[in-house]
């Protein structure tokens, strides 16, 4: 029942997408397709919710299309009911947002159609339940969100991003295509049902484990596959930016977890050390790169990458536990690993729609560019400073439960009997620490610069606060980031199913608690009770606040800026994005960074201007990916000689072709 | 009755620490002046300056948002709360469940993160220089501090405050190599968070080496008293995280009664005040540091906890 409402509610995507063509010229298109889209994902939502708190029982749907003899299955289990949450409740905002685009939108006809298409590929993904439909699925989300990157094709980088992005997709669906390959064995049953009866052995797990690791991970932005990622999520649309940073990198998740939990079966030690490391690394170098950017919008991309590590190194906690017997803990990690998705999902979705709405109101993503919008734009300035807060990890809001939840699995990870992930563990652990710490700055520069100080042009000095549709959606996403951080007992019960039926344990019941405290292990091992921190914080600041006003002075004057008696009058003399990241990118320098300074002083005497020139890459460019494009370039410029042979080369290379095969077949036998 | 009586307790922690966080400051200054041969301002001289700045009238800049008025309340409530979370005269106070050691950690984070915002506001270079230091030191601090909570609370197998406090004053985990560490960390750690030298100099207005007063520069009358009200608190708050976690000796854990919350009171403040005096003459005794020498000071604390944990994760005895 619950894959086939789904299903349904993938066909309305897919009508609505075929609606837009037509519609998307007239001017209430936008409103009719993203009006759709918004009923739609609510509808996917409930379907998600009620699968989870319900339980109802799980049932595949077989439809006659797909691969001759097999057909398309869906099933909704437990894993993918929570995703369906996260991917409809993204959408919905989303698609609420999109709403408020509708005046600004240039040239909808290449936006609208695939905006409900891309909204269903993400979903059927999560439905599919054998190989064929998950890969189709898979590329028809891959595509249409592509089609997204380009809605804006004539500025040059979006063009290079658009093509990068191609390349690494289709790698990555090639990665996913040879795991579910071997998978499904010598039989070559593509269906999930019988994969899950006959787990592959060790060898053939550990490919497939790795194969989902580049395939997923490339998708959801683990180092080093992530380089497309902070090109191609800031080109499109924000709404899309959103979807894409917050909703298709779980989807990616998605696919690790159903390959890895469902479809493999046991796992070694040295599986989840290959994970931990891979989650570490992505935390520590996504969040050091975000620092340094000076675009919005490629900073909070950056910052994604940073965030799909923390459930990375969430995942890898699991599966080392789960190899050690400690279902227990495993369960706590894992809880913790999909809380993290949930709670990525609401604040990077609020902190896209943010930028976007700076970006149409000043007109430019460079925070240098922009400051002082507080008082142009306070009620986006509001919600963009929960979003910050909450992906900061700072109590009482929901990014803290998450890796607090991931430090206290952490915590009891020295009873683990395996000697490898007992060694990294610690290791991983300073390096979640160092990125939280990293992820504080690194918003107090995105909020600081952007939001805060004086406005350094005339387009941030004249912006105007968003529309309200706009409006509507971040508010929904920051209270329920608020709402999740004081109520994570209820989260961790909606989870628990999922964990269940994943690790075979859960999380103590939280229902029980006084005053819904988050408990993960025992009560005289830890606790957290994020209500009454806000509470505490609410009553202390305000007495205080009351009490001074009262009886000391209220009294308050307005004037010019002190600054130590020299003030500057021009917003140049402010501090910029550059030089507050400057400290972090000095203490971390040349390990990471590939820093290119150039400093120009004159001579005394000489009355030109002095300049300071700093230019950052990503090292993976030129180490990495600049050789291997070079190398691929001259091997097919190599192979394009084959292109011009004549006709009786070309007769004996098909003969020797021939002959070859034949051979083979014949050692074959 | 018995919840009142929990409830009383809770409170008193509460404001005892507000009580004598300016006195601890006023001790600290009086053993720096007479190290230095200054007579010095009374020890009570925080309460008037703190005084004197709550009644005079705040000015701020034009071009000031909500921010900059709601940062001060905001810090100074996280750390009163944070400082009362932290069991001082008795463990297993009333809410002392609700927030665990890695919370507290994380609750001075919010603190600063306002305390950055707050420095960023008005747009002046003074306070970008500070609001970016003050970033670049937490980054570097917080990780290590984390590894120092790692340490305790592998230890004692809770993250729990009071739990840590009772586990360590019964003395049945004895001393440790580990715990050593984590000590020399957390001194390190302590000194650079509470903006005192060598990492910081509280006492000065020249640019090149200020961070925490670089920050809050513009700030005047009530707010700057809250805000150095919250320094203040701050300062208290990780005196009493040092004696709770490493010197728990005479806190009133399972016995409740009157006699022995006396003790636990007065061995707290005997602790406390003994930190007061130490911090200044160790001040004094060295010279502030670079503002790029920072990473090598706080790496070291960052390795000595990264050391003790990395023991504990091989063997439970270290």
């Amino acid at each position: 029942m619950p894959a086939l409402v789904g299903l349904w509610c993938v066909a309305a995507l897919l009508s609505l997408a075929v609606a837009a063509i037509a519609v998307a010229r007239t001017s209430i298109g936008s409103i009719l397709v993203y009006g759709g889209c918004l009923i739609v994902s609510l509808a996917g939502l409930a379907l998600g919710l009620m699968t989870l708190i319900g339980g109802a029982p799980v049932e595949a749907v077989v439809l006659p299309i797909g691969l001759p003899g097999t057909g398309a299955h869906f099933r909704v289990d437990a894993l993918a009911a929570f995703f369906l949450v996260v991917v409809n409740l993204g959408g919905a905002a989303a698609s609420l947002y999109g709403i408020g685009t509708r005046k600004h939108e240039t040239s909808p006809l290449r936006v609208l159609p695939f905006y409900p298409a891309y909204l269903a590929g993400m979903n059927l993904v999560v439905l599919a339940d054998d190989a064929f439909s998950f890969l189709v699925a898979w590329e028809f989300m891959s595509l249409s969100s592509w089609a997204l990157v380009m809605a804006n094709h004539r500025a040059p980088e979006n063009a290079r991003a658009g093509y990068i992005y191609l390349l690494m997709a289709s790698f990555g669906t090639l990665a996913l295509l040879l795991a579910f390959g071997v998978l499904a064995g010598a039989e070559g049953n593509y269906a999930f049902a019988a994969m899950r009866a006959q787990h592959p052995g060790a060898t053939a797990g550990a490919l497939v484990l790795l194969l989902a690791l580049v395939g997923a991970g490339s998708k959801a932005g683990l180092v080093p596959l992530h380089v497309w990622l902070p090109l191609a999520h800031p080109a499109a649309p924000s709404h899309v930016s959103a979807l894409m940073s917050g909703v298709m990198t779980k989807v990616a998740v998605y696919g690790f977890l159903r390959i890895v939990f469902d479809l493999i079966g046991p796992s070694t030690a040295w599986m989840s050390m290959i994970v931990l490391a891979a989650g570490g690394i992505t935390a520590a170098v996504g969040v050091l790169y975000a620092l340094l950017q000076r675009d919005l919008k490629r900073l909070l991309a950056y910052s994604t990458v940073e965030n799909i590590g923390v459930v990375f190194i969430g995942i890898g906690l699991a599966l080392a536990f789960r190899t050690s017997d400690m279902n227990w803990a495993a369960a706590l990690a894992l809880t913790a690993a999909l809380f993290h998705v949930l709670n990525h999902s609401l604040f990077k979705s609020l902190l896209f729609f943010g930028a976007g709405a700076v970006l149409h109101a000043t007109g430019t993503r460079d925070m240098e560019k922009l400051g002082g919008l507080i008082h142009r734009l306070p009620k986006t300035a509001v919600v963009f400073l929960i979003g910050c807060v909450a992906t900061s990890a700072l109590p009482p809001l929901n990014g803290f439960v998450s890796e607090w939840l991931m430090f206290q699995a952490i915590l009891v990870s020295p009873q683990i009997s395996q000697w490898g992930p007992l060694f990294l563990i610690p290791a991983i652990g300073a390096l979640l620490a160092l990125s939280v710490a990293l992820a504080a700055a690194c918003f107090v520069k995105a909020y600081g610069i952007t939001f805060l100080g004086r406005p350094r042009t005339a387009a941030a000095n004249d912006a105007h606060e968003t529309d309200g549709f706009s409006l509507a959606a971040m508010f929904m996403m920051a209270a329920l980031c608020v709402l999740l951080g004081i109520m994570p007992g209820a989260v961790v019960e909606l989870i628990s199913p999922v964990v269940q039926s994943l690790t075979g344990a859960r999380m103590p019941a939280q229902s029980y608690l006084p005053w819904d405290s988050l408990v993960p292990i025992a009560e005289s091992r830890s606790s957290y009770n994020g209500l009454i921190v806000l509470f505490f914080l609410a009553v202390s600041g305000a007495t205080t606040a009351v009490f001074i006003h009262r009886f000391a002075t209220r009294a308050t004057r307005r004037s010019a800026i002190w600054d130590c008696g020299y003030p500057d009058p021009s917003p140049a003399a402010q501090y910029t994005g550059s030089s507050f990241a400057m400290p972090i990118r000095r203490v971390f320098g040349t390990t990471v960074f590939d820093v290119h300074e150039k400093s120009d002083m004159p001579r005394p005497g000489d009355t030109r201007a002095a300049r300071y020139q700093v230019k950052v890459f990503d090292p993976l460019w030129r180490h990495v990916y600049g050789p291997l494009a070079r190398w691929m370039l001259k091997s097919t410029a190599f192979l394009n000689q084959l292109q011009f042979f004549s006709i009786r080369r070309y007769l004996t290379l098909v003969f020797v072709t021939l002959i070859l095969l034949l051979l083979m077949v014949a050692a074959w036998r | 009755m018995a919840v009142i009586l929990d409830f009383a307790a809770q409170a008193a922690q509460m404001f005892l620490v507000l009580a004598i966080a300016p006195l601890v400051l006023g001790i600290t200054r009086k053993v720096k002046a007479r190290a230095l041969r200054r007579v010095g301002a009374p020890i009570w001289q925080p309460y008037s300056d703190l005084w004197k700045l709550l009644h005079k009238e705040a000015v701020i800049a034009h071009n000031a948002s909500w921010i900059y008025r709601a940062a001060p309340y905001l810090i100074f409530a996280v750390t009163w709360v944070g400082a009362a979370l932290v069991p001082t005269y008795a463990s297993n106070l009333m809410f002392s469940w609700s927030a665990d050691l890695i919370a507290l950690v994380a609750l001075l984070a919010t603190g600063r993160f306002a305390l950055a915002l707050a420095g960023m506001d008005v747009g002046t270079s003074f306070g970008g220089i500070g609001s970016s230091r003050e970033m670049m030191i937490a980054s570097l601090a917080e990780p290590a501090m984390l590894l120092v909570v790692f340490t305790v609370a592998l230890i004692a197998g809770t993250t729990l405050l009071s739990a840590i406090a009772e586990a360590f004053a019964s003395g049945q985990h004895g001393l440790r190599v580990s715990l050593a560490l984590a000590l020399g960390a957390f001194i390190l750690l302590a000194i650079a968070e509470n903006a005192r030298i060598p990492i910081d100099n509280p006492s000065t207005h020249l640019e090149l080496t200020m961070v925490h007063e670089a920050m809050v520069l513009e700030y005047s009358g009530r707010h700057l008293a809250m805000i150095e009200a919250a320094a203040a608190l701050k300062l208290v708050l990780y005196f009493s995280l040092l004696s709770c976690l490493f010197f728990p000796f005479g806190m009133a854990t399972a016995d409740k009664s009157l006699a022995a919350l006396g003790l636990g009171l007065l061995a707290y403040l005997g602790k406390i005040g003994v930190l007061a005096v130490l911090l200044p003459i160790g001040e004094t005794a060295v010279a502030k540091m670079r503002v790029f020498r920072y990473p090598i000071f706080l790496g070291g604390a960052f390795a000595a906890g990264a050391l003790a944990v990395f023991l504990l994760f091989v063997s439970r005895s270290f």
